[in-house]
């Protein structure tokens, strides 16, 4: 069928030819059946979320669920997450299942460095996210400390089900946001101005408090128990 | 009434006899002996540490753990009366007689002779013990932090360091999302 130019109104009766706006899109073509208009982002985006490749980086328990979830019982492949890949270059969703140490730490830095653009960060499990019960000298107190994280699932480990969630939830939030050249989500954004305000801020005043390197409070948390004490004075 | 169980847990004829051993190997002044249910712990000298375990060597004594315990601030007295006491466990595989042989050592500067000459495992553990505690083992081949970053200074099992650390979890550059 030949596209012929149309004005609203004046071809066959459809959503297309009723719509100014759509009209404009179309450039005054009246589309044929199966035909759709969208921006160029969306469908890059609608790829995108279908065909997530995660990089399992799992360091504890969280692990074997995430194996669970890659099996028949839960399938992640029915949500095409299902291509685990081990080498970072062929991923683009890291999921951080487990706790993360001070000698690991610089290891998932590198990992997620060598990571291809656009790429995505779920942290996975109680202390991924926070450090968990691992209230430790040598344990980093939640990842999001030191790199972008998208999507957080709590539990101790979480269920399968809860990580589907978070791959829906993921795929909602790249669809919204993003663009073809990477990331601009609007949360994202407000999140960074908030940490730079409170690293920026100088020390001595409220939100600068600990804002050393090393003081725990420059990341804009508040430890539950209060700073670290010296281990003979505490209560 | 007698604990039925409490026949089982007395030190077998073999551990008082490798005890006794070590006493003869020594002299009495140098070493003392404790037991609880069937542990033997001789407490020897920082100076004869080396001559008692070698004499446990060669009755036929071989390393199964060493580890180390701050008593910083611990209110009963201990064995040695020493802030530290780094401990070896040792295994006679021929009587399965068991022996726990400590040795106090203080601050400052904690320093005890290795025991990498007698049995090359306890490499690895000497190293975690002074890793953890900053104890020193004159002589062994390679004393290098075994757990934690070798950029770490402080030793994080003494009881007087926090529980939290000083804030070394934190020392990292951070990755934004526009960086990254």
């Amino acid at each position: 069928m030949a596209l012929e130019p149309v004005r609203p109104g004046t071809g066959p009766a459809s959503v297309l030819s009723n719509d100014p706006k759509l009209w404009r899109a179309a450039g005054g073509y009246e589309l044929p059946e199966g035909v759709q208009i969208t921006t160029l982002d969306s469908a890059v985006n609608w790829c995108r979320k279908h065909s997530l490749w995660p990089m399992p980086f799992a360091t504890a328990c969280c692990g074997i669920e995430l194996m669970s979830v890659g099996a028949s019982r839960f399938d992640i492949a029915r949500f095409g997450a299902e291509v685990m890949r081990f080498s970072p270059r062929q991923c683009d969703l890291m999921i951080v299942a487990g706790r993360v140490v001070m000698k690991m730490l610089p290891v998932l830095q590198r990992i997620w460095l060598q990571m291809p653009e656009p790429k995505w960060c779920i942290s996975m499990g109680a202390c991924a996210c926070s450090g968990g019960i691992f209230d430790t000298y040598a344990v980093v107190q939640g990842i999001d400390r030191f790199m972008p994280v998208d999507v957080y699932i709590p539990g101790c480990p979480p269920r399968p089900e809860q990580i589907l969630r978070a791959l829906m939830d993921l795929q909602t939030k790249i669809q919204r946001g993003g663009g073809l050249t990477g990331m601009a989500l609007p949360e994202q954004l407000a999140k960074e101005q908030m940490l730079e305000q409170v690293r920026g801020t100088a020390q001595g005043l409220e939100l600068g408090k600990g804002a050393a390197r090393g003081g725990e409070a420059r990341f804009g948390y508040s430890l539950p128990g209060g700073e670290a004490l010296l281990g003979s004075n505490e209560k | 009434m007698s604990d039925p169980r409490a026949s089982k847990l007395t030190p077998s004829l073999a551990q008082i006899e490798a005890a006794n051993h070590l006493v003869e190997v020594l002299g009495e002044p140098a070493v003392s002996t404790a037991t609880f249910r069937d542990n033997v712990r001789v407490y020897v000298n920082r100076e004869r540490l080396i001559l008692a375990l070698d004499a446990l060597r060669q009755s036929g004594f071989d390393l199964v753990e060493l580890g180390c315990t701050d008593y910083l601030k611990y209110p009963a007295t201990t064995g040695t009366g020493c802030r530290f006491e780094v401990h070896y466990a040792l295994l006679n595989r021929n009587s399965t007689a068991r022996l726990v042989v400590k040795v106090g050592v203080n601050d400052p500067d904690p320093t005890l002779p290795t025991t990498t000459t007698l049995w090359l495992g306890a490499d690895w553990m000497e190293r975690e013990v002074f890793d953890m505690y900053g104890i020193r083992f004159d002589g062994h081949p390679d004393l290098r932090r075994i757990l934690m970053p070798e950029e770490f200074s402080a030793h994080p099992l003494r009881k007087d360091y926090p529980l939290r650390g000083r804030g070394e979890r934190h020392n990292f550059p951070v990755l934004k999302r526009d960086q990254s």
